[in-house]
């Protein structure tokens, strides 16, 4: 027996499902290791984006400046972490904190998360511009060829984010401590009657996101091999699409992480689907734009389906 | 009562909200396996004074002592919980995204580690058998997929898990309202199954029978105070229902003016013509808080099910969430609702408009220096009468008024009565749900509500108290 | 309350107050010269953040979190629409600009009609519908950039005693819509939407209708801004409407609109935007880089709403 809500999970790996058969229909060349590993690249940056929103998305925020952090993270990547990198990790800890901080003050505050991380994309383009006035910077040699890494029969891509979504998957969904940060996006009032702080709460899951917004930038300067402020402009409207189209709603604590990282898939192969259909590179992000709609309509049917079922 | 041998114990605990007393000097004291029922009418103050026990709220004045250690500041909902104090709230405060299994880990900060999601599910489900066998509930089901009364079943039970922290006192407010019969006498049985054994319960509940045939005790409460204290076999349904009214409202109340309800015309009609209003009618919706009386105001503003031949204004009674416009001016607050008449070729007239707020200023004597001020600046009554102003100045010929005077004080309300009568008169009419008797013998005609039906029509000559809370009040849970 | 302490309380004088200071900082610094030249070049950029800031302001206003993202795109698509429609021909001046409005009142259509169909937020709704959009645009106005036709260009530009044709333009617009919020029933109904949106249901309004209107104003709105745009810069580029995204939120929050909705104002986003100018402009006198003028604006917008959050907390 089929539900309504067993279809909503299953959404995001159909749409994942059909975008992929599709371009394999189309250019069957692409079934191989290495059209995969070329089409999926770019996969595993946004995937932790993704991540990284889907976390403050958890307690009903939304960061506006993931993509900004990205960049900048590219750009300390490929300059202060080549030159020494204890001061390298030590920045980009302390930029973790801030958005632990930034967390804390938004709960304490009860400030809109929007203007708030607004207010920061600002500031984190503009570190990132002092750091690298235009692209340039070199990438430390570890990320290269970590990035580069040829792995067995399965694509790098495709490990990478099968392994980032099952172990995030794991931990919000299935321990302890997961519980309570969904709780912090299901009920507010009724974790803090059981004694749990919310100010706690949001700055760890803010700090989580700076974490996974660290990582995306770095995988990504692996891949790009130089730093530049705006490489990751996009990204902000990249990981709440995805974490959108991976079944996430903007608020109740509803998140999937596996769901997360299957709408950064998604998102990442429908650009290459397009340019496979011979449809010109103009209607990439169009395509995109069209794979969120028709997802958030099949969800909203199924949902009154479920509704009118009930 | 010696203290020692009291589980918690309030003295002269007092609680205000703004100008609204909430709590005016509450002693009060329970033992260790004792169930107290406490009852009383919609305001009477229980909620608050659970929300104090639980150290949601602190008091004004007074002090909360448990186990002979006195809390007159420090009673926080953590030394609720290192004591042991549990409370089962009307709002449910399960989170709904969450397992049933992961909402009692929420309660319970030692269920970590590895394999704790199989000792919470061990946890919860073992209460849940224990207190409602053949509940049907499943460890894994999310909350927000169970129906409400199962919700209300877990989250009763979760309040009775054990793990480190001992468990001294378990305060229910209104367990039983999504209930059906049989799962209501199993917490029942449950309750004196665990009082037995030493634990203390209070039970607040607007059903009658299981307060009378569980409690071992009775308090009533009424406006804020205790009013009687007794054991629980001293009361008998009746004497309980006199003690929450008022004496003096008891015997009917002679009425000027009889209403014959046949000859008016209808403006108000619903489907099924079990309800029906009459221009210039004052129809009163009586019966406890929250058993269809808003709903059937909801019904008849957007005219679903119901014929309406009139335009209709609304005055909320929760003004927060239905009636003020905060960031607004008195003066625009009062004018909204009659745009139409204030504009010409599609712009409001500005000086139309404070012409307008003024009048009403007067009329109702809204007690401010300038209409101009923000909305905020007034007190809660003034801000009533500000949405009075509203709804009276409209074009509206049908007044839906939703419990309009919570929070106001006498000499307003006896101002806005003689407006009423005089608005009626002139063949306005007014759909009138309050939750106090007094205002019902202002009215022609009364329906009381009970569960979401209509189970009595009284009219103004029949009208008393005890009639109203008689149909309010059922024998035991549906 | 006296008129004076009244206004003290608005946000919107401190920011003309802060936009003076700046500009007194920096022909100070300059000896007095250029200070004509800075404020007429501060009211010609400052005249397009406004445009689509009344916009954003709008969908700001109409109730907590709602926000438009589609806004950069809507600029893009009707200044590429109306320099493709127009064709630099003066004859189909007028042509092109239906074409153009008629392009952003429809993306406008489409916002109301995700959000109320598919009852997703709006944030989510307009960002979507942005990634069309932004597509339809690029993929329209593919191949060489088309100059604007001499007309469009000329009023763009034009200066009357060194004050921008479009300024004057955007005043008047200004004026007219701070009247349509005082003194017209969509006027209230978005302010009291914004507030309570259930209230105004009750109050008689129709809270429906007005999110429907605010949607394609704001659309119409981000339509004219790429017009006007694409007249001044000498045509339409693909990326013409990027940095309007951040902009347009940003003079919308400082400028004193409410983010919780219900609270509108409109000198107070001709106050943020001169003061957002003329700021960079200061800092480009000092010297200063890029960044540091990045992070100052972050850090103004941040330190703005912990301000304002506090002023309504403390009541």
């Amino acid at each position: 027996m089929i539900n309504a809500k067993m279809l909503r999970q299953a959404l995001p790996f159909l749409s994942l499902a059909v975008v992929l058969v599709a371009t394999f229909i189309i250019q069957p060349r692409t079934m191989s290791y290495f059209g995969l590993n070329l089409m999926l690249q770019y996969a595993v940056p946004i995937a932790l984006a993704t991540i990284a929103q889907m976390f403050v998305i958890t307690c009903n925020d939304l960061d506006l400046s993931i993509g900004p952090f990205v960049g900048l993270v590219s750009c300390i990547g490929a300059t202060l972490l080549l030159d020494n990198p204890v001061m390298g990790v030590a920045a980009l800890v302390a930029l973790i904190l801030v958005y632990a901080a930034v967390g804390g003050l938004i709960q304490a505050r009860n400030l809109p998360s929007i203007v708030v991380t607004l207010g920061l994309a600002f500031i984190w383009l503009g570190i990132a511009v002092l750091i690298l006035p235009s692209p340039g910077g070199k990438a430390p040699q570890w990320l290269k060829s970590l990035m580069a890494l040829q792995t067995p029969i399965i694509p790098f891509p495709i490990i990478a984010a099968v392994v980032i979504g099952l172990v995030i998957q794991f931990a919000l969904m299935k321990t302890s401590l997961g519980v309570i940060a969904r709780g912090a996006g299901g009920n507010p009032v009724a974790l803090t009657r059981a004694g749990w702080s919310m100010f706690k709460t949001k700055a760890i899951l803010f700090g989580i996101a700076g974490f996974f917004g660290v990582l995306s930038g770095l995988s990504l300067l692996g891949l790009t091999t130089s730093g530049d402020a705006h490489i990751a402009d996009r990204y902000t409207l990249y990981s709440i699409a995805g974490v959108i189209l991976g079944g996430g709603n903007f608020i109740g604590g509803r998140v999937s992480p596996m769901g997360a990282v299957i709408g950064a898939l998604t998102l990442a192969l429908a650009g290459s689907f397009l340019i496979f259909l011979r449809i010109s590179p103009d209607w990439q992000i169009g395509a995109q734009g069209a794979i969120l709609i028709i997802v958030l309509a099949l969800r909203a049917l199924v949902t009154r389906g479920g509704q009118v079922a009930a | 009562m010696s203290d020692h041998t009291s589980t918690i114990r309030l003295d002269g605990v007092e609680k205000s909200f703004g100008a609204v007393r909430a709590l005016a000097g509450v002693t009060l004291a329970i033992a260790p396996g004792e169930c107290l029922g406490l009852v009383g009418h919609n305001g009477a103050g229980k909620s608050t004074l659970m929300h104090l026990l639980a150290g949601t709220l602190s008091p004004s004045a007074g002090s909360i002592s448990i186990g002979g250690e006195t809390h007159s500041g420090g009673w926080t909902t953590a030394a609720a919980q290192t004591h042991g104090v549990r409370c089962v709230f009307q709002e449910l405060s399960l989170c709904p995204n969450l397992t049933v299994a992961e909402n009692a880990r929420v309660l319970h900060a030692s269920l970590r580690g590895i394999g704790w999601k199989a000792r919470a599910s061990a946890l919860i489900m073992e209460k849940l058998n224990q207190i409602f066998p053949k509940h049907g509930i499943h460890a894994d089901d999310e909350v927000a997929d169970l129906a409400i009364g199962k919700r209300q079943m877990v989250e009763i039970a979760r309040a009775f898990t054990v793990t480190e922290q001992p468990l001294s006192l378990v305060i229910l407010d209104e367990p039983t309202s999504s209930l059906d019969a049989i799962t209501a006498k199993q917490l029942l049985e449950h309750v004196k199954r665990e009082t037995a054994r030493g634990l203390s319960i209070i039970l607040i509940s607007h059903i009658l029978g299981e307060v009378l045939s569980t409690a071992h005790r009775i308090v009533v409460m009424k406006d804020a105070k205790v009013v009687a204290d007794k054991p629980g076999a001293k009361f008998s349904r009746d004497s309980l229902v006199e003690a929450m009214g008022s004496e003096h409202h008891t015997a009917k109340i002679a009425k000027a003016k009889a209403a014959q309800t046949a000859a008016r015309e209808m403006v108000i009609e619903t489907a099924g013509k079990s309800f029906h209003v009459g221009k210039g009618e004052i129809v009163g919706l009586a019966g406890l808080a929250a058993n269809g009386q808003t709903a059937m105001l909801m019904r008849i503003f957007s005219g679903r099910e119901c014929k309406v031949s009139a335009p209709i204004a609304f005055i909320a009674g929760d003004r927060q969430s239905d009636g003020i416009f905060n960031l607004w001016s008195i003066a625009r607050n009062a004018t909204v609702r009659s745009y139409g008449a204030l504009s010409k070729r599609g712009l409001i007239s500005l000086s139309k408009e404070a012409e307008l707020a003024e009048t009403w200023k007067e009329k109702l004597a809204i007690r401010t220096p300038d209409m101009e001020n923000a909305i905020l600046t007034l007190s809660g009554g003034n801000q009533q009468k500000t949405l009075f102003a509203r709804a009276l100045s409209s074009d509206a010929g049908i007044i839906l008024m939703d419990d309009p005077m919570r929070g106001v004080d006498v000499g307003t309300k006896q101002e806005v009565y003689g407006l009423i009568h005089e608005q009626a008169a002139e063949g306005r009419s007014f759909v009138w749900y309050t939750t106090e008797f007094e205002e019902l013998t202002h009215c022609d005609r009364v329906y009381v509500f009970r569960n979401g039906a209509v189970t009595a029509e009284l009219l103004s000559d029949d009208l008393t108290e005890q009639r109203v809370l008689q149909a309010s009040f059922a024998e035991k849970a549906a | 309350m006296t008129r004076v302490t009244r206004l003290a309380r608005e946000a919107w004088p401190w920011t003309f107050l802060a936009a003076f200071a700046v500009w007194l900082a920096t022909i100070t610094y300059t000896g007095g010269q250029g200070s004509g030249a800075i404020l007429t070049a501060a009211l010609s950029f400052a005249t397009f953040s406004v445009i689509v800031g009344l916009g954003q302001m709008l969908v700001f206003t109409s109730g907590p979190g709602n926000v438009d993202l589609s806004i950069p795109a809507t600029i893009t698509l009707a200044g590429v629409v109306a320099m493709k429609v127009m064709d630099t021909d003066n004859a189909r001046l007028l042509i092109g600009i239906a074409a153009a409005l008629g392009a952003a009142f429809t993306v406008g259509l489409a916002n109301y009609a995700l959000i109320r169909v598919l009852r997703i937020p709006p944030i989510i709704a307009t960002l979507s519908s942005s990634f069309l959009v932004l597509s339809t645009a690029i993929s329209y106005g593919r191949g060489i950039r088309i100059k604007p036709p001499p007309l469009l260009a000329d009023f763009a530009t034009a200066r009357i005693m060194g004050v921008p044709l479009v300024a004057i333009f955007t005043v008047i617009l200004s004026i007219i819509l701070a009247q349509i919020l005082l003194r017209t029933v969509y006027g209230r109904s978005l302010l009291a939407t914004g507030q309570n949106a259930r209230a105004a249901w009750l109050s008689g309004l129709d809270p429906e209708r007005t999110r429907l209107i605010t949607y394609v104003a704001s659309a119409l709105l981000a339509g004219v801004a790429g017009l006007c745009l694409s007249g001044f810069s000498g045509g339409a580029a693909l990326n013409m409407g990027e940095e309007f995204l951040l902009a347009s939120i940003a003079v919308v929050v400082i400028g004193g609109t409410s983010v919780a909705g219900g609270k509108a104002s409109v000198p107070g986003i001709w106050g943020a935007a001169l003061f957002m100018y003329l700021l960079v402009s200061m800092l480009n006198t000092f010297g200063a880089s890029a960044g540091i003028r990045l992070i100052l604006t972050g850090v103004i917008i941040i330190a703005v709403i912990v301000a304002a959050t506090r002023d309504t907390g403390g009541r």
